[in-house]
């Protein structure tokens, strides 16, 4: 008994052990897909899969000598650290799909199978997408990914508090100044005053104490959410990086943060501290936005999902980010990421992981998953059926907003993560008017620099 | 060796292998490879490149190093000494006869049931500098609380607090330590006319001295480890939110680690937290050598 349940355990570890090795007796082949997703949009991917696999087995039912594909996809919650442990352990999933900001770091580390020839020998081209996502997957000209579900951001408006405040809640700002003025309009004390009586406020009031106020409403944010709190400087002209030079403290940036200081210093620290620790989490009624807290802030294409889930029946608008007045082409600056298919290095199934992400890359199959998962789709044509099915009522704003020359995307560069930490904890400590912005931005740019010239030499070594 | 000599060698050998095995695969092992490692610029993805003591040298001159570590010692101290002084007191306080004492032990014990994230999320909602259930109940008495979770000053503090309240293990850990303390011990002390502030002071501490010891050091391991409670607080992204006030250093240790990929100097980071733990343990046992008591 002993030695049978022993046995037992052997053979189970060893076939948990190479799994490819039924593969051959059935004929079918397996491909293990690492999928980031889980809910609605993981759903949505799962029927693409289910999609395809059923079309292979037709295939194979048509021609008995044809092996058919198999996609098995499997949820994995935090993939960048699980995709990093896999593939330095030698055993990597055969596909996967990642976040555009993770490509840079993995390719030059050798992480990722190259796919430029593929796709070349496939016909598939820049021209066929929307051209930010399709470069989001170049990195030292080569193509190391094809594009999924797209997110960009725009700027989400309250139109109820809108009207409350006596502005049209049709017409979001038009330039910063605007927003400004906006926001200082829509943001609403309750001031105690010395008889104990209690009255609400509207404007800033820098003449009150912060003891006798505090803070019911607020019109904008600029660290709510401090999600992108590291692109600012875009809305003011700057660059994060330039060739190979960090430029976090140029003078573009320093003015963008001086204007997110303004908003610490018109509220008062400690009330925007307080007000701002009363908020509940992104996913929840309490989100300040959805709550009515927070009358204008920079959202992405899934916020209409949680408008839908926690504040079902708000009243709300989505419009591009505005530029300053003096800069009108500016308008529309805005965040835009895309999710990834890639094949890691060391995948046991290339050939037919890279069938699969044709197969993604279909104008029917790419608008099937973009609606399932409530985004729009990285293609350059899009069918009127697809808008048209759309939940999302600003569907073509955001895919505007992807497209825009004013878009902009982590900078492909292996220290990202890094500088984009600096960069958050810097706009957390100017917002506190703990520091001034030229003081701050300078201290991320030096310490920045010295990771990216060693990520760089990194590289360099590993060419040579 | 005699044949049964040798037999019994390999039975004795073969009945530790579990743990002989064990110790060598799953600590041994990931020890010296994290020492190889710290010696080298180590991406994860390619092969480690021998630097010396490159990452040591950059780790030492590291602000962020010196800050995560600041943090941390903060809240290992902040929660080590409030804790056991906390979990002290009630352990006294519940071995006293009162009645619903059973209850009185639930109760206090409860918190550290819960787990990590739940509670978090749970302090989360306590802490909200307006509207939150302390700042409220402060009002009422007349303070105006602190926006605890976005103040730098108060956000480590708050999680101290947090920490003190899931005292609830080291509590059972005192209460199984007083219940030991010989009952003789207390009645020669009171036919002697020691007060209750005297039995605790020359019976009560002096005997269950080994048990405050142990769970010191506990607390210290813990404490340097601190990890999850900002990251679940504050979401990954401003992770040691706010202004780096709640950087622990392992929090740090995995960032650069696993998202910025530089495993070598991580693992240099955790060498030396090894060491400081290490230290700080041998320190604690050589002082408890002067009033920590094992006779009975």
């Amino acid at each position: 008994m002993r030695l049978a349940s022993a046995l037992c355990a052997l053979v189970l570890f060893s076939s948990a052990c190479s799994d490819s090795q039924s593969d051959k007796s059935t004929g079918v082949r397996h491909v293990v897909y690492w999928e980031k997703w889980t809910d609605f949009e993981g759903e949505a991917m799962g029927r693409v899969v289910d999609a395809f696999n059923a079309k292979e087995r037709e295939h194979a039912r048509a021609e008995p000598s044809y092996r058919p594909i198999e996609v098995e996809m499997v949820t994995i919650s935090a993939i960048e650290q699980k995709l990093l442990i896999a593939s330095a352990g030698g055993n990597p999933p055969d596909l996967a799909g990642i976040y555009s900001f993770m490509m840079p770091s993995y390719a030059d580390k050798g992480a990722l199978t190259d796919l430029t020839e593929r796709a070349k020998r496939d016909g598939v081209e820049r021209s066929q997408y929307v051209g930010r996502y399709y470069d989001l997957a170049v990195h030292r000209d080569r193509l190391w990914g094809l594009p999924s579900t797209p997110a960009s951001v725009a700027l989400h408006w309250n139109k109820r508090l809108f009207r409350e405040a006596g502005l049209d809640p049709e017409k979001p700002p038009a330039t910063l100044e605007q927003l400004d003025e906006m926001a200082e309009k829509l943001t609403r004390w309750e001031v105690t005053l010395a008889s104990g009586e209690k009255q609400i406020k509207v404007g800033y009031l820098p003449d009150v104490p912060a003891s006798q106020k505090r803070l019911l409403q607020v019109g904008f944010l600029p660290m709510e959410p401090a999600w992108w709190s590291y692109g600012w400087g875009f809305v003011f002209g700057g660059k994060l990086i330039d060739g190979d030079k960090i430029t976090a403290a140029s003078p573009e940036n320093i003015q963008a943060y001086e204007w997110l200081a303004s908003y610490s210093k018109k509220l008062g620290v400690d009330s925007v501290q307080r007000f701002r620790s009363g908020f509940g989490a992104f996913a929840s009624a309490q989100n300040p936005f959805l709550s009515g807290q927070l009358a204008m802030e920079i959202q992405g294409v899934w916020m209409y999902n949680f408008i839908k889930k926690f504040a079902d029946g708000m009243l709300w608008g989505a419009a591009p980010f505005p530029a300053p007045a003096a800069h009108p082409e500016r308008r529309g600056t805005a965040n835009a990421e895309v999710d990834q298919l890639i094949i890691p290095t060391g995948s046991q199934h290339p050939d037919e992981a890279w069938t699969f992400i044709k197969y993604t890359q279909r104008q029917d199959v790419m608008e099937e998953l973009c609606l399932g998962q409530r985004k729009h789709t990285p293609l350059a044509n899009v069918s009127e059926a697809f808008y048209a099915k759309h939940p999302n009522p600003y569907i073509r704003l955001f895919r505007e907003m992807g497209a825009s020359p004013n878009a902009w995307s982590s900078p492909k560069t292996g220290v990202w993560n890094e500088y984009g930490r600096e960069l958050t904890t810097a706009a957390d400590k100017i917002a506190n008017l703990n520091i001034s912005p030229q003081e701050a931005l300078t201290q991320v740019q030096t310490r920045v620099q010295i990771s990216y010239d060693r990520d760089r030499s990194m590289i360099l070594r590993r060419q040579r | 060796m005699s044949p049964l000599e040798r037999r019994k060698l390999f039975t004795g050998l073969a009945f530790s292998s579990p743990w002989v095995i064990g110790l060598s695969v799953f600590l041994l092992y990931p020890l010296l490879a994290a020492l190889y490692y710290s010696l080298c610029d180590y991406s994860v993805l390619l092969p480690p490149v021998f630097v010396g003591l490159d990452n040591y040298i950059e780790l030492f001159q590291d602000k962020l190093f010196w800050k995560s570590l600041w943090n941390t010692t903060f809240f290992a101290l902040g929660s080590v000494g409030l804790g056991t002084f906390m979990a002290l007191t009630l352990a006294i306080l519940l071995n006293s006869k009162v009645k619903g004492l059973t209850f009185y032990r639930t109760a206090f014990f409860l918190p550290s049931l819960m787990p990590l994230v739940a509670g978090s999320l749970l302090w989360f909602c306590m802490y909200a500098g307006q509207g939150g259930i302390i700042n409220t109940l402060l009002a009422k008495i007349g303070i105006t609380g602190p926006s605890w979770l976005s103040d730098p000053h108060w956000a480590k503090i708050a999680i101290i607090f947090m920490a003190v309240w899931g005292a609830g293990n080291s509590m059972v850990i005192f209460l199984a330590g007083l219940q030991d303390v010989p009952v003789s011990l207390y009645e020669a002390s009171i036919i002697d006319g020691a007060n209750w502030l005297q039995r605790l002071r020359n019976v009560t501490i002096p005997m269950i001295s080994p048990v405050i010891y142990f769970n010191v050091i506990m607390g210290i391991i813990g404490g340097f480890q601190a990890f999850a409670q900002s990251l679940i607080m504050f979401g990954p992204t401003t992770a040691g939110y706010p202004e780096q006030s709640t950087l622990f250093y392992v929090l740090q240790l995995y960032n650069v680690g696993f998202m910025d990929l530089r495993m070598g100097y991580a693992s240099a980071m955790a060498w030396v937290l090894f060491l400081i733990i290490l230290g700080l343990t041998f320190a604690a046992t050589r002082l408890s050598k002067r009033w920590v008591t094992y006779d009975r």
